[in-house]
């Protein structure tokens, strides 16, 4: 008998290959009125030691504390006082000032690339805020908000973008792969997923050593499909590891929608579930849900109840690189239609209702962070830019590949140096 | 001088790093409460606790990535992948990050770690229980590479390598484990226990990574090789009656060239060994280099002694290992005029 006995397949139905595809293209009007978004304050807060089971339905749900009059509300508000909300309002207007600017370096050629975080600035600097400062992250290309939020110097971050003599990683990195180990930020790989198990194996040796501190890995929703997602849930969970896990869910893979990451059947919160982890899915630009949130597995992790997940829910508003034109795969204005509207704005019109916010002093900020960010600009330029780089030095290229240089790698330095002469 | 043989040295080699540094950490599959299929790690977790030696989920890939994790914390990992058939998963955290960490972050960050993997044919392994994957580690730059032959440099080799602060694939000639193999199968095996390399010392010593090492003396060719391969080149050279100078590398990366281009210099012939398969096998990197670095000075092409391109095939096992008689030939021919 053949595998394709006629016999046997004659009333069988013709199988059909599904290939998700994003509900609007360009051209098409974006309408998300589908999409079910939970009324703020509705989800509930369940105690932190609880089981993760019993997180099941918030998985599916969406945590919120800010409602559409722009109050707090629920049992996920972390009731921050007025500086620490300003705080996080001022870190979010900085990134986006700090994109802004160098998206525009690199349309003037002053270095080859970079990658905004438009519209998830509340995710990284509320994060930053509800963490402590000694936990390590395990970021991506996209959480630059935590180097700002932690006061990593604008200028440092810049030199890094510009390849400059004071790049602290000596030129060799792309652009923003940005790595300090003082601001507890780890070194970012261009290879998407790679870190999020990293962050776990070092939440483990936090754990072998009886240390307090816990770590915070880092994934887009892409990224979850690598094979170092089910590894970081599978390590996370067998050893009960103290450990955050965020899915920054922006809809958008470079010009894959959600669904090819698996999106139309489950959300990325609930795979945390069947791994027997606890599991969020947040407002990601409500910067009080990411903040409540974050601070409840922050609190799991340390009381050793384990490890959390939180998909961050949110909008990628802008091109995934400067080498990237969102045009091509998806309608100009969708970033408008985003129901959860954008998070500098939202946490802005909070601070408007609590009364601790107004017009001119929001103005001030921006022009603030403006200031900053242009002088840090200029001091940075000042070192250099990508085009007046490596040139000289080209010795330091043969350099940390080892502790000590080996004989091969030397003779090769000699070589580069004699041929650059 | 206690005997051993080279589990056993392995074994006391993690109980030597262990007992000197807390922070050594051993995990893998089967390495805990069992202490590894091949009892390498047998008696560590009774001795060092379960938060130092434990299982692992059947993960290279987590395994590799949990280890970069704990080394950035600052662990140092002395972990086993249970087959180098099985690295692969675990390629890109070793490829992308473990090789690239200090060059990247400036030397900020860095990875102190040891891959111990049991590599190496000659037991009916078939394909995925025998391949010699070093070449795809020595082709990455920030990867050291070591490949033990005998107890004494399989304990000082693996001590150094934990020592050592660049990150270090240590491969184990699993053929060799319980006694040298010369290639001949058809012959009963030999113990340690009849060789010197087995008296091993007791507590710290290390062999220094990057030195080869002469093990037999000789004028009229040079032999290059490593892993189980150097006993099946020696027993070869001595049944052809040759001068042979035999050199075991120990390190692949970085190579002992200096020991290797005095040797070359002196006999103007060379072979090289190795189990792998042979194209752009790490034979061949050694053949460009004396090729190279000795021009002038030999005498005859240099030779490769290698596995076949093919994947390992089982039944074929003897007429695919690269043993007596394909040395026999390979000799011969680097010996004529």
């Amino acid at each position: 008998m053949s595998d394709k006995d006629p016999a046997l397949r004659r009333n069988a139905p013709k199988l059909a290959l599904h290939v998700p595809e994003p509900k609007f293209r360009p051209g098409d009007t974006p309408d998300f009125s589908g999409i079910v978004i939970a009324a703020a304050g509705e989800a509930p807060r369940p105690d932190t030691s609880a089981p993760a089971a019993e997180t099941h339905p918030l998985a599916t749900s969406l945590v919120r504390v800010l409602g559409d009059d722009h109050r707090a509300v629920g049992p996920w508000d972390p009731k921050l006082d007025a500086d620490t909300l300003r705080k996080i309002l001022s870190d979010m207007v900085t990134v986006r000032t700090f994109d802004d600017r160098m998206y525009r370096s690199q349309r003037q050629g002053k270095t080859s690339f970079y990658m905004k975080c438009t519209g998830e600035e509340a995710i990284a600097t509320a994060t930053a805020a509800a963490m402590s400062r000694d936990d390590m992250h395990f970021p991506t290309y996209r959480q630059q908000g935590l180097l700002v939020s932690r006061g990593y110097p604008l200028v440092d971050m810049m030199n890094q973008i510009y390849s400059n003599k004071g790049d602290r990683l000596k030129g060799r990195q792309l652009p923003i792969m940005y790595s300090d180990k003082a601001h507890g930020f780890f070194s970012i790989s261009g290879n998407l997923g790679t870190q999020f198990p990293q962050a776990v194996g070092w939440a483990m040796g936090a754990a072998i050593k009886g240390d307090s501190r816990i770590a915070m890995g880092w994934i887009g929703d892409g990224a979850t499909a690598e094979g170092d997602f089910h590894s970081a849930m599978t390590f996370a969970a067998v050893y009960n590891v103290p450990v955050i896990l965020a899915v920054v869910n922006n809809q958008w893979a470079i010009s894959s929608f959600s669904g090819i990451a698996g999106a139309e059947r489950a959300t990325f919160a609930q795979r945390a579930v069947g791994y027997g982890i606890a599991s969020l899915r947040v407002d990601g630009n409500d910067a009080l849900a990411v903040y409540g949130a974050v601070q409840w597995a922050a609190e799991r992790a340390r009381s050793n109840n384990g490890p959390a997940l939180i998909e961050f829910f949110t909008y990628r508003a802008e091109g995934h690189s400067t080498s990237d034109d969102p045009s091509g795969y998806r309608p100009g204005d969708e970033a408008k239609a985003w129901p959860l509207g954008d998070p500098i704005e939202r946490l802005k019109a909070h601070l408007f209702a609590l009364g601790e916010w107004d017009e001119d002093r929001h103005a001030a900020l921006a022009a603030e962070a403006d200031t900053a960010v242009r002088a840090a600009q200029k001091e940075a330029e000042k070192i250099g830019i990508l085009p007046q780089q490596g040139k000289d030095d080209i010795g330091s290229m043969f350099d940390d590949v080892y502790a000590e240089v080996p004989w091969h790698i030397a003779e090769q330095r000699d070589a580069a140096l004699e041929e650059s002469r | 001088m206690p005997t051993m043989n080279m589990i056993q040295a392995l074994n006391d080699a993690h109980k030597v790093v262990m007992r000197a540094d807390e922070d050594v950490v051993v995990f893998g599959e089967d390495v805990g409460y069992f202490g590894g299929v091949f009892r390498v790690t047998e008696g560590l977790q009774k001795e060092f606790g379960k938060t130092r030696t434990f299982d692992a989920p059947i993960s290279e890939g987590g395994i590799v990535a949990t280890a970069v994790g704990m080394a950035a914390y600052g662990i140092k990992p002395l972990i086993e992948i249970q087959f180098a058939d099985y690295i692969y998963p675990g390629y890109d955290q070793i490829v992308s990050e473990v090789a690239k960490m200090r060059y990247r972050t400036g030397g900020e960050w860095t990875m102190p770690m040891v891959i111990r993997t049991p590599y190496g044919g000659g037991i009916f392994g078939g394909q995925t229980h025998s391949q010699s994957p070093e070449s795809l580690f020595t082709h990455i730059a920030g990867l050291k590479v070591v490949v033990p032959s005998t107890p004494y440099d399989a304990k000082g080799l693996l001590i150094a390598a934990v020592e050592d602060p660049d990150p270090v694939i240590f491969f184990e000639p699993k053929r060799i484990y319980n006694g040298p193999f010369d290639g001949h199968h058809d012959r009963p095996v030999t113990p340690w226990s009849k060789h010197p390399a087995s008296d091993v010392p007791e507590g710290h010593y290390t062999v220094p990574l990057g030195k080869a090492v002469i093990v037999r003396e000789g004028a009229d060719l040079t032999v290059l090789a490593y892993g189980t391969m150097v006993h099946v080149a020696l027993a070869a050279v001595i049944e052809q009656g040759l001068d042979a100078e035999v050199i075991d590398l120990r390190t692949l990366v970085p190579l002992d060239i200096e020991t290797i281009e005095a040797s070359v210099q002196k006999t103007g012939r060379c072979l090289v060994a190795m189990e792998a398969p042979r194209t752009s096998g790490f034979a061949s990197e050694l053949v460009t280099l004396v090729q190279e670095r000795c021009f002038y000075h030999l005498e005859a092409p240099v030779e490769r002694v290698t596995g076949w391109d093919t994947p390992y095939p089982h039944a074929y096992e003897w007429a695919y290992f690269p043993g007596p008689k394909r040395m026999k030939t390979a000799l011969e021919k680097v010996m004529a005029d």
